[in-house]
């Protein structure tokens, strides 16, 4: 039955390929045209480069940077505080959820606290974090700590309890302690939203990075785009938005393929 | 019957509480299980069968009453007791083999001998090729196989089966049931089995409980005796046997179900 494929199956996969290839042209066809397009309009003056900037300016603003090597400097600095940012965020957020699980009471008192944190805007923390903890790396970190640490909990916190009760009931037949059950069931049962919650901490810690690099620091994509604005440089405000889409785009991708090894069992 | 029961349970009545009050679920309900019996308990919807189930576990306290298995009281979830659910539970993100030992796992006990053994009973229980396989590739029939596994390898002294067929389709529940029917026989293991399907208790059980409505009380114990073909018995073949249809027309009656 496998080995001998037919004609009409041909032409379904055939089809479904060509409607794969015809979506990825597409994409790609609109991002390559809008620069074109952008460069058409800047190149006759139809649009005010002051205020739009130009994909040519745009790489030549890159190109000059990188020769000066400054901006792999901001960058490097932006990512390590995204990087260390999200990790802590997502790590602290998980021991507290496990304590959370842990303790049924804990949980209900820490609900309407949980509930209230997570409706306020994290970001209008940063300035007070900034003030607590300085205007260094540090005061930049743990603002972009606050913004993913909550919704952290609150994500895993609820996998944990999501775990059929049944196969809980399963390992205490089987003479499980609590701390087998999380072992065993509880904390594997939850790899699958823990990735999806790095994903989305990724996100999140970048508004932490850049909302503390405006506020306080003297290095950074969120400090290009903050000084861009001020001396009326549009080429480097583009530019810092470009390199932050890029290395979004790259970190999703290596979560992606952490995502793929851990879940094996699921494809 | 001289032999020493392997369940005892003794006088069990649970009260249930709730904020608007209090439900009695069970009312003194006592009966012995012997070895390599197979007991099957009916009775109507909602009438306590699983919290029966969970008190002989030991996962629940009763109000009142005791359960002793082997002449020990159970008061926790005990490693001689086996229990399979309506659903398989095997876990997703592991293969057979180690769903099959997760019992064992648990109370540090996989040795190489262990693997040897598990392998062996999924090999003589049809299912060697998919010791690597997560359990999405299995079809219902053999998931609900390889639970069994799961609970033979920690050897239980008594098994305690929750509806465990109820979740299959209608097919898949006779081939299994006849299937895990012989397993038991052949293992001889004391099993205790809840179901809500009167043939399925008929054909697999030598003995029926049948519980009334709320609150749980023992109406009847029946011995079944079916005249199966001798060489060949197996539930399936039992349910030609010609008594078959007087044993489900006095459970139905004595059920006294209403809609």
């Amino acid at each position: 039955m496998y080995n001998k494929v037919s004609r009409e199956h041909i032409n379904y996969l055939n089809k479904l390929r060509r409607r794969k290839k015809i979506i990825l042209i597409t994409q790609v066809a609109i991002f390559v045209v809008g620069l074109i397009l952008w460069e058409l309009a800047a190149q006759l003056s139809l649009i005010d480069t002051f205020l739009t900037s130009s994909p040519s300016q745009i790489w030549s603003t890159f190109l000059r940077l990188a020769r000066e090597g400054n901006l792999f400097y901001h960058v490097g600095i932006s990512v390590f505080e995204n990087v260390v940012g999200f990790t802590a965020g997502t790590l602290l957020g998980v021991i507290i959820a496990i304590g959370l699980w842990w303790s049924d009471f804990a949980a209900k008192v820490a609900e309407p606290y949980l509930v209230v944190l997570n409706s306020l805007p994290k970001t209008a923390l940063a300035p007070i974090v900034i003030i607590w903890i300085g205007t260094g790396y540090d005061g930049i970190i743990v603002t972009a700590i606050t913004v993913s640490i909550v919704i952290t909990i609150m994500n895993m916190y609820n996998s944990f309890i999501s775990v059929d009760e049944d196969k809980i009931k399963l390992l205490k037949t089987f003479g499980a302690s609590k701390y087998q059950i999380f072992k065993k069931v509880v904390f594997p049962h939850s790899i699958p939203d823990m990735i999806s919650t790095l994903k989305v901490n990724i996100g999140l810690s970048w508004v932490g990075v850049i909302v503390g690099e405006f506020l306080v620091s003297r290095a950074g994509i969120g400090w290009l785009l903050v000084y861009g604005s001020q001396v009326f440089q549009f080429d480097l405000i583009m530019m810092g938005i470009f390199i932050l889409a890029i290395i979004s785009v790259a970190m999703y991708k290596i979560v992606s393929i952490i995502e793929n090894k851990f879940t094996k069992w699921n494809q | 019957m001289s032999k020493s029961p392997v369940l005892e349970v003794k006088n069990i009545s649970m009260i249930y509480h709730t904020l608007n009050g209090e439900v009695k679920a069970i009312e003194n309900i006592d009966f012995e299980v012997y070895e390599g019996e197979i007991i099957g308990i009916v009775g109507p919807s909602g009438c306590g069968k699983s919290t029966l189930l969970s008190i002989i576990s030991g996962l629940i306290k009763p109000s009142s009453g005791q359960v002793i298995v082997k002449g020990k009281r159970i008061t926790k979830p005990s490693k001689n007791i086996g229990y399979m659910f309506q659903r398989d539970q095997l876990f997703e993100w592991r293969t057979i083999l180690q769903n099959v030992l997760l019992g064992l796992e648990i109370q540090n006990k996989v040795d190489k001998k262990a693997v040897e053994k598990a392998e062996r009973l999924l090999d003589t229980y049809g299912l060697g090729e998919f010791k690597a396989s997560y359990p999405r590739q299995l079809s219902g029939g053999m998931r609900q196989r390889a639970a069994l596994i799961r609970t033979l390898m920690v050897e239980p002294e008594l098994l305690l089966l929750d509806e465990p067929f109820s979740a299959l389709d209608y097919q898949t529940r006779l081939a299994i049931s006849d299937e895990i029917g012989l397993i038991l026989k052949k293992e001889n293991i004391t099993t205790l089995m809840v179901t809500h399907d009167i043939a399925e208790a008929i054909s697999i059980s030598d003995r029926v409980i049948i519980l009334s409505n709320r609150p749980a009380t023992i109406k009847e114990i029946i011995d079944i005796k079916l005249t199966c073909p001798e060489n060949r018995w197996s539930p399936i073949n039992c349910r030609e046997a010609p008594e078959f249809r007087h044993y489900f027309n006095r459970i139905w009656k004595e059920l006294d179900i209403h809609v």
